[in-house]
């Protein structure tokens, strides 16, 4: 490692920014001449360690120490997505697993077990490990046992960690990943915020969607075709009521991860500049980022401030995979509106290339278009409008978007009251419904759709998917836009 | 972590396979000494033979490729009788009841973990939810083994135990059907399997139940394949028992659920006591 010249540099960096700026980046350098492998350790303590989205305290200003990190590996059931269970094998119960957080010259001891119920042997392979095999080598691990191996943290960072027994590819895709952060001396900059978010990749017999309980698919997963690519383990982890929260004004961190086993992740929040990217988790910040790529097997720590509020979506911006498999997650931000920032919708402007100029819309009256004669023409038109308009969210076959984005297929909400659609067409609507059963806390914008359009669209949705078969009228809509 | 000193063999990433060399070397099998030296405290002395109820199905003798082979590498198996289920918590009770030394309480730690017949209420009486039809399982393999030397019976090798659970319903040799594979990794999904009753599987081609599907199984080499648990490592070629690692295609995926099989004997240790562990016994 190059940790015999780093301190040199840190310091001559330090001087650097002393005199030039006021040293705001304090981790760009180390304060401590000592060479990380000789820092000496003061004292001992058990590690916190946390589910995510929740990360562990700061290390703050401690100094380094004896870290006692204790890991239990589970094989269990779990939900992938709406009726879709899945058996993952998980570092203390979750995926990914727990967050670790330490401190550079951190003496880890690591205790791993393997809880008796579970079936297979399983190891450790942490990435902020120098030594063989990551430590697995030496923490390969019976059922209804524990083993003990140490190791100091001489690199900061954030470090992946997984399983590495045969086959890999399967233990990592059954979810045996998490994330292990080495803090520099003095820690991290301080934020408002922090969260733990990881990606992964899922290869289940049956395809996206099927229910029942799900089985590995070797076969998917060597052709690298998953069903499922997810943020922290499932669909919905971080939508709903599971969102990740912050207010307006305050500084995010994400310390983001990717298990793998095969994708990369084009990590992405909509709406949001990343002011800072630890690039792949390593020292080197680049800043104003839209979208940093994460390695399978690799991580990264993006920092923001959050300024205007809202639903920020977090995705992997290799976008079909939000949308048909699963990555969408959600920051809600809450405070008063910033309109220097984000006006909202200003204006809506007729656009006529012939005409040459944007003319504004001529008050409440729909435009000349088209009219169905009958119902049969209504739904046809209004099956064009759905797919330019509502599919995106709604899917093709209105099953929507479990824990995001409500069903309109067989839906109760629709069926139970077809002004209160209108509505929410023309207006748009935040906050919380209960779509068959299932809580959605997401927005729809208002649609900027004529009458006849709603219409249209609505009698198309009513007339299939097991719905109640009602026609809309473009009358009906022009008296609630009214109302 | 290593388990009883023996050379490693092979293993290879994921999902390979082809390991040259597998070798069995009698001087490294596990420690017999106890079993010959001293008094009836030892544990493989002096052992008082239970009533044998299992009956055994004959397994005629062919030679196979095993999973650690190279192509060329079959190996001749000679025929033998093997017992049709796993040895059951009742069976076992009773070995327990007429050998003291196979007590829970009176068991050395050297033989057998202290999860040795754990979940059981005392010496002499199974826990309260657990059925006399169950296989046993915590149980170590000095002690799988007495049970099996008491009745005049072993253990099977890894070689006699592969070669019958090579088989499906209809062929002796099913390994390439993706049904075959497919039954046994779906066992590898289910969780807690163990407390199950035996025998409730279909029989196999030789009428053998339970090979897959119930508990893992103790093999009297075990620990002849050793993985060293990091499968990138086995595949550098400075072991002397090199594993060539071979390129994947899909004809090797039928290996992953011996892959499994066979790092999970390599995670083990002769006194190690696992709830999804049994065993049964073969004769010639």
């Amino acid at each position: 490692m190059m940790n015999r010249i780093k301190p040199l540099l840190g310091t001559l960096l330090g001087l650097w920014l002393l005199s030039g700026c006021t040293g705001s980046e304090k981790d760009a350098g180390q304060k401590s001449t000592t060479p990380p492998a000789d820092i000496k350790v003061v004292g001992q303590s058990v590690a916190e360690t946390t589910a995510p989205p929740l990360v562990p305290k700061p290390v703050g200003s401690r100094e380094a120490t004896k870290l006692i990190v204790n890991m239990e590996i589970m094989e269990k059931e779990g939900e992938m997505a709406d009726g879709v269970k899945y058996l993952y094998w998980t570092f203390n119960g979750t995926v990914p697993g727990s967050f670790i957080r330490t401190r550079i010259g951190d003496e880890v001891e690591f205790h791993l077990k393997n809880h008796p119920n579970n079936k297979l042997p399983h190891n450790i392979d942490l990435h902020a490990v120098t030594g063989p095999g990551g430590g697995a080598a030496s923490s390969f691990v019976a059922p209804g046992h524990e083993v003990v191996f140490s190791f100091k943290v001489v690199n900061p960072g954030l470090f992946v960690y997984h399983c590495a027994t045969a086959p890999v590819a399967m233990h990592i895709a059954n979810g045996m990943y998490g994330l292990i952060l080495v803090e520099p001396e003095g820690g991290l900059p301080p934020v408002d915020k922090e969260y733990y978010i990881m990606q992964g990749d899922f290869y289940t017999k049956g395809k996206n969607g099927e229910p029942g309980l799900q089985p590995f698919d070797m076969q998917k997963a060597v052709d690298e075709h998953p069903d499922y690519v997810v943020f922290n383990g499932k669909v919905g982890s971080l939508t709903g009521d599971n969102a990740i929260k912050a207010n307006v004004g305050e500084t995010v961190r994400l310390f983001v991860g990717n298990g793998g086993p095969n994708m990369v992740s084009s990590f992405h929040v909509i709406g949001e500049i990343f002011d800072k990217v630890h690039v792949e988790g390593g020292d080197l910040i680049n800043k104003n980022v839209q979208t940093t790529l994460i390695p399978a097997g690799g991580a990264t720590i993006v920092d923001f401030k959050v300024e205007v509020p809202g639903t920020f979506v977090i995705v992997d911006h290799s976008i079909s995979r939000t949308f048909n498999k699963g990555s969408l997650g959600m920051l809600t931000v809450t405070g008063p509106e910033n309109k220097k920032l984000y006006s909202g919708k200003q204006t809506d402007g007729i656009y006529q290339p012939e005409g040459g100029t944007i003319q504004s819309m001529p008050g409440e009256k729909a435009p000349a278009a088209p009219k169905a004669a009958n119902l049969a023409e209504r739904i046809a038109m209004g099956k064009m409008v759905y797919s330019k308009t509502c599919l995106a969210c709604h899917q093709e076959n209105g099953m929507g978007i479990p824990n995001a984005f409500p069903p309109l297929a067989g839906s109760d909400f629709l069926n139970a009251d077809a002004g209160r659609v209108i509505d929410i067409v023309l207006h748009g609507k935040t906050g919380e419904v209960v779509v068959n059963g299932a809580k959605y806390n997401g927005v729809m914008p208002a649609q900027t759709l004529t009458d006849e359009e709603i219409a249209n669209v609505l009698s198309y949705v009513y007339s299939n998917w097991g719905n109640k078969k009602q026609e809309i009228k473009p009358e009906t809509v022009a008296a609630k836009r009214k109302h | 972590m290593n388990n009883l000193g023996f050379s490693a063999i092979c293993m290879c990433a994921s999902l390979v396979v082809s390991c040259s060399n597998l070798t069995l070397r009698p001087d490294t099998l596990p420690i017999e000494a106890p079993a010959t030296s001293g008094t009836g405290g030892e544990p493989l002395s002096i052992l008082v033979a239970p009533t044998d109820t299992t009956s055994m199905a004959e397994v005629k003798g062919g030679s196979y490729v095993p999973f650690y082979g190279k192509a060329d590498s079959s190996v001749m198996v000679k025929g033998f009788q093997m017992d049709k289920h796993p040895v059951t918590n009742r069976q076992f009770l009773a070995f327990v009841k007429l050998n003291p030394q196979w007590r829970r309480s009176a068991v050395k730690r050297i033989y057998a973990d202290g999860n040795y017949l754990a979940g059981w209420q005392n010496d002499s009486t199974l826990g309260h939810s657990m059925l006399e039809d169950a296989p046993v399982t915590n149980v170590s393999w000095f002690a799988a083994k007495a049970y099996c030397n008491a009745i005049g019976k072993t253990l099977p090798t890894i070689n006699q135990w592969e070669y019958a659970a090579m088989a499906d319903e209809t062929t002796r040799d099913a390994r390439t059907k993706a049904s075959y594979n497919q039954h046994i990794l779906s066992w590898y999904e289910k969780p807690n399997t163990s407390g199950l009753p035996v025998g409730h599987t279909t029989p196999n081609y030789w009428g053998i139940m339970d090979l897959h599907g119930l508990v893992w199984e103790w093999t009297e080499d075990f620990s002849e394949v050793m993985l060293s648990g990091e499968s990138r490592r086995d595949v550098s070629t400075d072991n002397s028992m090199f594993c060539g690692s071979g390129s994947v295609g899909a004809s090797d995926l039928m290996n992953y659920a011996a892959f499994m099989r066979f790092a999970f004997r390599g995670s083990l240790k002769a006194n190690y006591c696992v709830q999804n562990q049994g065993f049964r016994c073969v004769s010639k």
